[in-house]
């Protein structure tokens, strides 16, 4: 008579044992079988995020064929800068040429704005960087009637 | 020939018909198969941030967007630039501005002459020893195996306590997916032999990336050679974003 409550327990006990095993089922299920091969995360992840595509090409795939823009850089100013940071993402134009497809041509940049986005004067640029003060330097006038991009310098 | 003896020329031409038709299809199609050559053990990538060559035109920020299809609106960057105004005799409270994160760059401010001012890219530090992938409770942010820290967009929950646990304020939740995101590296780029979209757009060569695994890897000089530091040590993060000429008041 006195332990007749210990059916709670039992009951109790079943309900434990059943969540158990449906947690160690379900995460047989549907946890990846390679997951935390190389650390507590799923590795196909790291594949999933490297099948991004680009949309940068990269200053080699430039150079590939416009070597001419190149070589007028090779002596220039502005021969540390890649070609993406003025012309903009290319990678369509890159692949679309190597596969032999017509490729978009890339729109010419307007030199009143990429100029002036680096060579504005600023409070706060590096002291040896070239800028100029724009209403002052060119008025209206539109940087590329005198500069050239690929070789500012004018001679 | 035997039964058995025919079985297995017969299996193995078979077998052989099969690959060669994949390697002509590969042929005729004029793509050569592609072969997975990038090893992870080989690499740990980090960062160099060099201060004193950021002129804020906020070129890494319009390229992060770009490329990895970051929303563009204010409050969602995986990489920004912070503009620092120092009074001279004030170092302890910086005037700290970034408009936009920097993606139409800066607009005037500041008189020239008084105090400093100064620009600091930021973006994900890919800690070594990351608060972030410590707290996530699902495995959904991890470090690879190349010192990269990533998230699993599949995985994420959306808990948001990578959002606070990062020191650097580097994360955010996209609100198309309602899950975690920050700058990846660009491990797309990166794994491919190129570099990140921020390094490969910065006009004055701010940014460099780095393989420490690599011996001959500049970086190893130059951090010999010069004064570095990296954001919040007192963290003991083990951030593998190195700042050269960063100013002490840099939070």
């Amino acid at each position: 008579m006195r332990f007749r409550d210990v059916e709670h327990l039992f009951r109790l006990a079943a309900i434990f044992l059943a969540g158990t095993l449906v947690f160690v089922v379900a995460k047989a299920e549907m946890r990846p079988k390679d997951f935390g091969k190389d650390g507590h995360y799923r590795p196909a992840a790291v594949d999933e995020i490297r099948a991004r595509a680009i949309s940068y090409a990269g200053q080699t795939a430039c150079a590939d064929c416009h070597s001419d823009v190149v070589d007028l850089r090779a002596q220039a100013r502005h021969k540390a800068v890649a070609c993406e940071s003025c012309h903009g993402p290319l990678a369509t134009h890159a692949t679309a040429m190597s596969d032999g497809t017509e490729a978009a041509k890339p729109v010419r940049p307007d030199g009143r704005t990429l100029c002036v986005r680096c060579h504005a004067a600023k409070t706060g640029k590096p002291k040896r960087y070239p800028i100029v003060d724009i209403k002052e330097h060119a008025g209206d006038e539109n940087c590329l009637s005198c500069h050239k991009p690929h070789d500012p310098r004018i001679s | 020939m035997d039964r058995r003896e025919f079985i297995m020329v017969g299996g193995k031409m078979l077998f052989m018909t099969a690959a060669t038709a994949a390697a002509l299809e590969h042929v005729m199609a004029g793509t050569p198969e592609k072969v997975d050559t990038y090893k992870a053990a080989e690499h740990w990538w980090a960062l160099l941030i060099d201060v004193e060559k950021c002129i804020g035109c906020g070129s890494c920020v319009r390229a992060c967007k770009t490329e990895n299809d970051v929303i563009n609106e204010p409050f969602y960057f995986r990489t920004w630039v912070e503009r620092y105004h120092i009074e001279a005799t004030d170092a302890e409270h910086p005037i700290v501005d970034s408009p936009n994160g920097a993606y139409d760059g800066f607009p005037e401010a500041y008189e020239e002459g008084k105090g400093k001012t100064f620009f600091v890219p930021k973006m994900c530090n890919h800690c070594a020893d990351s608060p972030c992938t410590q707290v996530c409770p699902v495995g959904a942010t991890f470090i690879t195996p190349d010192g990269v820290v990533l998230i699993d967009k599949d995985y994420c929950v959306g808990c948001r306590y990578c959002v606070q646990a990062c020191p650097y304020g580097c994360r955010y939740i996209d609100p198309r997916t309602h899950t975690a995101d920050k700058c990846t590296l660009c491990y797309h780029r990166i794994t491919k032999g190129l570099v990140p979209a921020c390094v490969e757009v910065c006009p004055t060569g701010s940014r460099q990336l780095a393989d420490l695994k690599n011996p001959s890897d500049p970086i190893h000089e130059f951090l010999r050679t010069h004064a570095i530091q990296v954001l919040k040590p007192q963290m003991a993060t083990g951030s593998k974003i190195y700042y050269n000429g960063l100013d002490g008041a840099v939070r």
